[in-house]
């Protein structure tokens, strides 16, 4: 089958997890020998030759084309009318918007010039540069008949793909990494909710990473549920990693590792902090990474007496990453709402026991994990004190949990969705 | 005798390098001697060195009527020894003219003074040993405690340690309508002589010297003689209390600090009736007319004059107290490289970059920290106190083991 998929970032030039499930489904469907068509904004050219790449940064509009000009005419309001890039603070929102108010006039003279040098960032262009992708992507549609199939990953490429779609003719598969609820709780982005739905109502089947995102999108964006299918992310490498890094503090190690925003649940991980602490004072417990509540842990951890004992490491990079995940001695995940959530894996990859919220994806397919509800943070302390006290249980997670791993593969998950592609083709009206 | 009291407050505090989590339990040296270096020779350059060789052209031009008096910190003049031998030189021809007086005060310059009657006198002990030992066996009579905070109880704590005088801040909310221009005494135990800041005309030269805004701009010896002569005649004691760095690094040389300060003593010698004293002088001479009331620590820091530029929010409440639990643990390893550290983390500096009063005085605390954010100087800080208790933990275990 030959798949024409828009992306908005594959490794190694990535910013978030988007690209790493991007390049494990393609290595999947490589693996059964798929032909795809990968586009994405901008090519750095060392990405794997896994797939036909296009760089959409080279693609040569032809704006004489009229239904071209139909589908910017319907692109334009998205950008002028919303602010909205993922990931930013307040601050730097408000730079972003006062750019989009004040400064945004010379969008109608310069957006038909032919080629257009994406970013592929989540930057203060965002939203200009997911319309451009759009009409990068209908000449895409119009140069190239060789595909049967379009997939567009997340919101930022839908728009792309339900413009291949108008221009081919071709069935749209939209698949859903993380919904606008996961992002933003119940304060959501209006215009993105709306390029959300649109792509899903356009596309002839949805696919969800997880039931939880598939609920979230029956219920949320009222898309009929025999029209989404679950599609669980993999690990690419199911190895134990044996680190040589030792750790240097005698007590054991608890670590959140995440964005520190509402979405992770980070201020759940310290009040159950609290109460291991109150209870046993030899542990050390650790997070590790940055965000826009940041501040408001450090002033809990501090008000509740417990600095020496709690620390932030703020973002880690690199080794660090592979470092905290070695001396751990609980992993915990207390997210919020968490479409899918690979970092436990990658825990147990380190032989470190987790405990993972029940409102994420990932507890769906990893069996061998403790599950509590995000906001039961006497739970939490529990399992927490338990994974540190009692060796038989953690000694059994960690067995269990490596062998559980070596099952989550990518071909699996590619074989599952060469089904999905077979099913939408064969019912397409 | 009607005079003014020149003191002048000369501290750098050891900055702590960017320490990780994962520095904890393998890296023990804390300091980021670059920067402790750098700022030294800086300041030296724009201040110390110029600013001596101007006070001993004064000293020497006056024959005995114009006398400053210093306050080193330990921490300052441990950096000094370290970092610059030439400064400390100066410092000691200075002390040498015998118109120099010093204080004496908390070796790290620190806020034991609010936790710990002994670990306070173990530090004044010590800064009085590092006088003697760098000042050719100099011992020092009046006391200034860190920030100049004071209380009746630390009054009466310092009065117990044998000095007759203290220095602190004429705070408007202690004095009321009393001035500062009096010499006053401690109220729990009158052998203390307390003198008073005056912080108008002090803050005109320390703070408002370059300020374009403020309407006496420029402030020039002429204007500043009128405000000395506008002074009660009945006033007796001019106290103009201020960071040494004012000359030089506060107010650059370009505001012209420096040729008002080469002016001022020759024009209030001529046209006023005030000469110049140093504190025991003054306390010696001056007798005093009240006791003042001090119950709730005052200080001479931000518009509030109290302490919460350290403490107070739950940062600075929070390392404060996880410090000075330490106390007897240390003391009892006897271990010369803790008693350091445990000495250079006590200063007052570590707290004041975690004040998060950013709308007020949040200026000139971004100005002096070497931080971003108060929470980065409160991660830094704890990181390193956590490396320490462990140090500490192990050295007490390994002594109850021998």
């Amino acid at each position: 089958m030959k798949v024409l998929m828009f992306g908005w970032e594959f490794p190694p030039h990535i910013s978030g997890g988007l690209g790493t499930a991007c390049y494990g489904l393609v290595k999947g469907l490589a693996h059964h020998n798929q032909d795809i068509i990968f586009v994405v904004p901008k090519l750095w050219g060392d990405e794997e030759p896994l797939a036909d790449f296009v760089n959409a940064s080279d693609v040569s509009i032809d704006y004489r084309e009229r239904k071209f000009k139909k589908i910017w005419k319907n692109l334009t309001y998205l950008e002028v009318s919303s602010f909205l890039v993922p990931y930013l603070g307040p601050e730097e929102y408000k730079k972003f918007t006062d750019y989009a108010i004040h400064d945004r006039t010379d969008v109608d003279e310069s957006i038909f010039t032919t080629k257009y040098e994406f970013s592929g960032k989540y930057g203060k262009n965002l939203m200009e540069e997911v319309s451009r992708y759009a009409l990068t992507a209908a000449q895409i549609a119009r140069d190239r008949d060789d595909f049967e199939i379009i997939h567009a990953h997340d919101w930022l490429s839908f728009p792309a793909g339900i413009a291949a779609k108008e221009i081919s003719g071709k069935p749209l598969v939209a698949h859903v990494h993380a919904t606008e609820f996961d992002r933003s709780g119940q304060s959501v982005n209006q215009p993105v909710f709306d390029i959300e739905k649109a792509g899903m109502e356009a596309a002839d089947h949805v696919l969800a990473v997880s039931q939880l995102t598939k609920n979230i999108i029956i219920n949320k964006y009222g898309i009929p549920p025999e029209k989404v299918s679950v599609l669980h992310n993999a690990v690419l490498d199911a190895s134990i990693i044996k680190s040589n890094y030792n750790k240097k503090v005698p007590e054991k190690i608890v670590t959140f590792l995440g964005r520190i925003t509402f979405q992770k649940g980070p201020e759940y991980f310290v009040e159950a902090a609290k109460k291991v602490l109150d209870r046993d004072p030899n542990v050390r417990f650790v997070m590790a990474g940055s965000g826009d509540l940041l501040n408001r842990m450090i002033d809990r951890v501090a008000e509740l007496r417990m600095a020496s004992k709690f620390h932030f490491t703020g973002f880690l990079k690199g080794d660090d990453v592979d470092h905290m995940y070695a001396i751990s001695d609980v992993y915990v995940m207390p997210s919020v709402s968490e479409p899918f959530g690979i970092s436990p894996l990658e825990a147990v990859r380190h032989n470190t026991p987790v405990i993972i919220s029940k409102q994420s994806g990932v507890a769906e397919v990893l069996v061998n994990a403790i599950k509590i509800d995000f906001w039961d943070i006497d739970a939490m302390a529990d399992s927490i004190f338990a994974l540190l006290h009692y060796d038989g249980i953690s000694r059994m997670f960690k067995e269990m949990g490596s062998q559980e791993l070596k099952k989550l593969k990518w071909e699996h998950v590619a074989a599952k969705l060469v089904t999905v592609y077979e099913k939408t083709l064969s019912t397409r009206p | 005798m009607r005079t003014i009291c020149f003191y002048f407050q000369v501290h750098q505090p050891y900055r702590l390098k960017p320490y990780r989590f994962f520095d904890i339990g393998e890296d023990h040296y804390y300091w980021d001697d670059f920067l402790n270096r750098s700022v030294i020779r800086k300041v030296a350059q724009k201040c110390y060195l110029p600013m001596n060789a101007l006070l001993l052209e004064l000293i020497q031009k006056h024959h005995g009527a114009f006398k400053v008096t210093f306050s080193f910190s330990g921490t300052f003049m441990d950096q000094l020894e370290a970092y610059a031998p030439d400064v400390l030189e100066s410092f000691q021809r200075l002390v040498a003219t015998g118109q120099v007086e010093l204080l004496n005060e908390t070796y790290g310059h620190s806020l034991a003074a609010l936790k710990s009657k002994e670990e306070f006198a173990g530090m004044v002990k010590q800064h009085q040993d590092k006088i003697k030992q760098l000042f050719n066996g100099y011992q020092p009579k009046v006391f200034r405690n860190t920030e100049l905070i004071y209380s009746d109880k630390i009054g009466a704590m310092v009065a117990d340690l044998g000095y007759k005088g203290i220095l602190t801040e004429g705070a408007k909310h202690v004095l009321g309508w009393k001035s500062p221009n009096y010499v006053y005494q401690n109220s729990i135990n009158p052998d203390l002589k307390v003198l008073l800041k005056n912080f108008r005309l002090s803050d005109d030269i320390a703070f408002r010297f370059s300020n374009k805004t403020w309407e006496d701009y420029p402030l020039t010896t002429d204007k500043f003689i009128n405000w000395i002569n506008a002074i009660p005649q009945s006033e007796q004691v001019l106290n103009l209390f201020m960071d040494y760095e004012t000359f030089g690094e506060h107010q650059w040389a370009e505001t012209g600090i420096f040729d008002f300060m080469r002016a001022l003593p020759e024009a209030v010698l001529k046209h006023t009736n005030f000469g110049f004293s140093t504190p025991s002088e003054v306390i010696h001479k001056v007798p005093a007319v009240s006791p003042i009331h001090v119950p709730i620590p005052i200080s001479w820091a931000d518009e509030e004059r109290d302490l919460t530029a350290w403490l107070g929010n739950d940062l600075q409440d929070e390392a404060f107290d996880r410090l000075y639990e330490l106390e007897a643990m240390v003391k009892k390893t006897k271990d010369p490289d803790l008693m350091r550290d445990w000495n250079y983390l006590q200063t007052s500096d570590h707290f004041y970059y975690m004040c998060t009063k950013f709308f007020s005085d949040g200026d000139i605390h971004s100005y002096f920290s070497p931080y971003d954010t108060p929470y980065d100087a409160f991660i830094n800080y704890m990181n390193v106190l956590s490396d320490f208790v462990l140090r500490v933990k192990g050295k007490v275990k390994e002594l109850e083991k021998a």
